[in-house]
């Protein structure tokens, strides 16, 4: 790793870090409901939302309503951007007039965006009007982020409560989410946004005149605000088909740095707001501290990968050395605006994340460069992970791992003063084994049938890691891809559609049962035998666990697709 | 009372779940986007609007927005996978390509081969990104280096002597942001049109 990467990534990491208390508290503030001067600007707002839905935001919810709140609220999202697909050419904002998208299609991009995943089929740019992209796709890109976060907070308080029967309003926390985190921010960073170029209009796309004089059609839209939810919310879903790669969502360093920064900084926060909110600061530090050693590690793999370049390309007379007048490396698929580091650390940002936002195009990394994208998917996106998704990941491992911890010493397990019993590890199996069953199964069958291999379109190694590539990423509700593949075709918009949609909701289900069952304990009291879960030893228990279950289950998946591919191209001649 | 378990308790949180639906798809779908598009047209229109560039009252292209360029004349950009022609702007995208496809390796000779028979006394090494395509196949920017590169061709093709040529590309070179952020590169567009308005 070269001075200017280790300079990169050393401000991002401590300005991210700095950033992590304050919106960390912040969120607690907005979800504790406590009087500050955001909910008391937004007070009149909330109201009259609650009045016009016909919401009590007194009446708290047990799991069970929580859940079905939650899933028919997500349910009625997906037929609504179903429906803006299927009928866009009636509807205005469609200058371009394209055509209403194909039945299997708009069902995948409906499922895709209500899971916050926004894996994409279709190529923005040539099939989505622009009503579509802002009332339905961005709209989801913002309420699947509000969903995320109040599972997460539900989750929090059902290990902060005691003695009680429910976690919380879902119609609340959505409303709190949307209106005091997700939109003055995304709003913010939009305008910042537009000052360095990402565009934001209504305009036809216009056609130029280019110096050899060649017609060149420049798409228009209204990018900019969709672009800082797409980060923010780590959606990920693209407004154009190169996502942020592409110029006009991305227009140089800054907005690279700030999309990054965009993207870690709600799964980072909420690590805070966790500690803030169960009342100990020390167990959000904990886990921040797992997420943190993991991501560090991972990104150096991918830098250093990335940036020792093709030796294949190398051989053919082509300077790969990083110098002062280039970045050297692997540029196959990337911009050189951003270079090698900034795009090797987009890319473990958007995998670590739920994200799935890609500045570089992964099916063209180098094979370990591509393999830690994958993996970081595969061990269920807990490396700061999406915004909510992440943290309720990752606290599922902890009870896992302080329940492994606990057959070791032969005590009762518990966290955080909660009993972990029968009912709260069947539910932890649930929610971690779903994501590994869908992603190896799919991948199986899509390898097995023509359908399935019709889509590759790398030879070799590299194709069977796009298949893997595209159910782990659907699985874990990334939206990231080898995006070589072509997954438009009615058996990759179903079997994608069904993994996302169980990837999603069955873990969000299990996690609210727990949240349930959590708050209904008695709290015990810190004694002799406690096992401290703010310590050293607890964030390495909990790093074993996490690479623990990810390289059981994928390693030898792994095997088969990006190691294969990496012996090959450094074979000695 | 705490489980849904009626139709008449799914029922009930229709209700609410459809208006909260429409309430937010107002808000954030429509209130939101205007809200930025307004501000943004008022503060930053030039930006809003693509960062357009004309010549001669022509809008030529935009400066975020690569083109292609054949003749020796002009500096080439990278190499762009869109189809069904290079830098088509209503189809952006990278080659896909992975790291053995041998698609990728004759993408990369054909580019070699084309430098050089356009500049044959050149025998330096040849810059990676001025052989591979970009990520969005619309990259405006080429590498200090892949400039550099082809400064004596486009200065014997214009009759211009090298150094005049390498001065225009050390003033269109942007460093680094702050010293860290970003690649040293050089805008290919705009260091075209300075070459045509050098007298």
């Amino acid at each position: 790793m070269n001075a200017a990467a280790m300079m990169l990534i050393g401000v991002f990491l401590g300005l991210l870090l700095l950033c992590v208390k304050p919106v960390g508290l912040y969120m607690a503030r907005v979800f504790e409901g406590r009087p500050g001067w955001p909910l008391r600007a937004g007070a009149s707002i909330e109201r009259r939302i609650y009045r016009i839905c016909g919401i009590d935001p007194e009446a708290g919810m047990g799991w069970k309503h929580y859940a079905l709140a939650l899933l028919m609220f997500n349910l009625l999202g997906a037929a609504a951007v179903y429906a803006l697909q299927r009928l866009q050419v009636w509807l205005p904002l469609n200058p371009q007039k394209f055509a209403n998208l194909a039945a299997d299609s708009a069902f995948n991009t409906a499922v895709s965006f209500i899971t916050n995943t926004n894996w994409q089929g279709y190529s923005g740019e040539s099939a989505m009007s622009y009503l579509t992209q802002m009332a339905g796709l961005a709209v989801q890109n913002f309420l699947s982020a509000a969903t995320g976060i109040v599972v997460a907070i539900a989750l929090i308080r059902g290990l902060a409560r005691h003695s009680a029967a429910t976690i919380g309003n879902f119609w609340v926390d959505v409303t709190r989410a949307t209106l005091y985190i997700l939109l003055p921010v995304a709003l913010l960073l939009a305008l910042v946004l537009v000052s360095q170029g990402v565009i934001q209009n209504f305009s036809a796309y216009k056609d130029v005149t280019t110096v050899e004089a060649r017609t060149q059609t420049l798409p228009m839209g209204p990018i900019a605000s969709q672009e800082s939810i797409k980060e923010l919310g780590t959606n990920g879903g693209g407004f154009l088909n190169a996502n942020s790669a592409h110029p006009y969502e991305n227009p140089n360093a800054l907005t690279n740095f700030l999309e990054m920064l965009a993207i870690l900084i709600i799964p980072a926060g909420l690590t805070y707001t966790f500690g803030r909110m169960v009342g100990d600061t020390r167990q959000g530090w904990a886990v921040l501290a797992a997420m943190g050693i993991l991501f560090v590690a991972l990104l150096a793999i991918t830098v250093h990968s990335e940036q020792q370049g093709n030796p294949l390309i190398a051989q053919l007379g082509v300077d790969q050395t990083a110098s002062a007048s280039q970045s050297g490396g692997n540029m196959e698929g990337k911009e050189t605006r951003f270079g090698i580091a900034a795009s090797a650390l987009f890319a473990t940002i958007t995998t670590a994340t739920s994200c799935g936002a890609v500045n570089a195009m992964h099916d063209s990394f180098t094979p370990l460069g591509g393999l830690v994208p994958l993996f970081q998917m595969q061990l269920g996106e807990v490396v700061f992970g999406g915004v909510g998704t992440g943290i309720y990941s990752m606290l599922i491992f902890a009870i896992v791992g302080v329940f492994i911890a606990g057959l070791m010493i032969g005590r009762t397990p518990e966290y955080l003063g909660k009993k972990i019993e029968a009912f709260e590890m069947k539910m932890s199996s649930i929610a971690i084994l779903v994501m590994p069953f869908i992603v190896l199964t799919g991948t199986a069958i899509a390898v097995s049938v023509d359908a399935g291999r019709a889509g590759v379109a790398n030879p070799g190694a590299h194709g069977f890691s796009e298949i893997l590539y595209a159910f782990s990423s659907a699985g874990n509700n990334n939206g990231s891809a080898f995006a070589g593949i072509s997954a438009n075709t009615p058996f990759y918009n179903v079997a994608l559609a069904l993994t996302m949609w169980l990837g999603r909701f069955w873990p969000i289900v299990a996690v609210l049962a727990i949240a349930g069952s959590l708050a209904a304990k008695k709290r015990i009291p810190v004694s002799e035998g406690t096992m401290p879960t703010h310590g050293v030893t607890f964030v390495i228990l909990l790093i074993g666990t996490v690479l623990l279950v990810g390289a059981l289950t994928f390693v030898p998946a792994l095997a088969l697709g990006p190691v294969v591919e990496h012996l090959i191209v450094w074979k000695t001649p | 009372m705490n489980t849904p378990r009626t139709r008449n308790e799914i029922t009930a949180a229709l209700r609410p779940a459809l208006l909260m639906l429409l309430v937010m798809t107002v808000l954030t779908g429509i209130v939101y986007p205007l809200v930025v598009t307004g501000i943004a047209q008022l503060v930053f229109p030039r930006q809003a609007a693509g960062s357009l560039v004309s010549r001669g009252g022509q809008a030529i292209g935009s400066t975020l927005i690569g083109q292609s360029f054949t003749n020796s004349r002009y500096f080439w950009s990278r190499l762009s996978a869109t189809t069904p022609q290079p830098y088509n702007g209503t189809a952006s995208g990278g080659s896909n390509l992975g790291p053995l496809n041998p698609a990728l390796l004759d993408a990369v000779k054909a580019r070699l081969a084309a430098l050089r028979a356009a500049d044959p006394g050149n025998s330096s090494l040849v810059p990676v990104d001025l052989v591979t395509a970009s990520a969005s196949g619309l990259d405006p920017d080429i590498s200090v280096a892949a400039a550099r590169y082809q400064a004596a061709r486009v200065a014997r093709a214009r009759g211009l002597p090298t150094a005049r040529v390498q001065a225009l590309i050390a003033a269109h070179t942007a460093g680094r942001l702050l010293g860290l952020l970003g690649e040293p590169r050089v805008n290919v567009l705009e260091l075209n049109l300075a070459l045509d308005a050098l007298k």
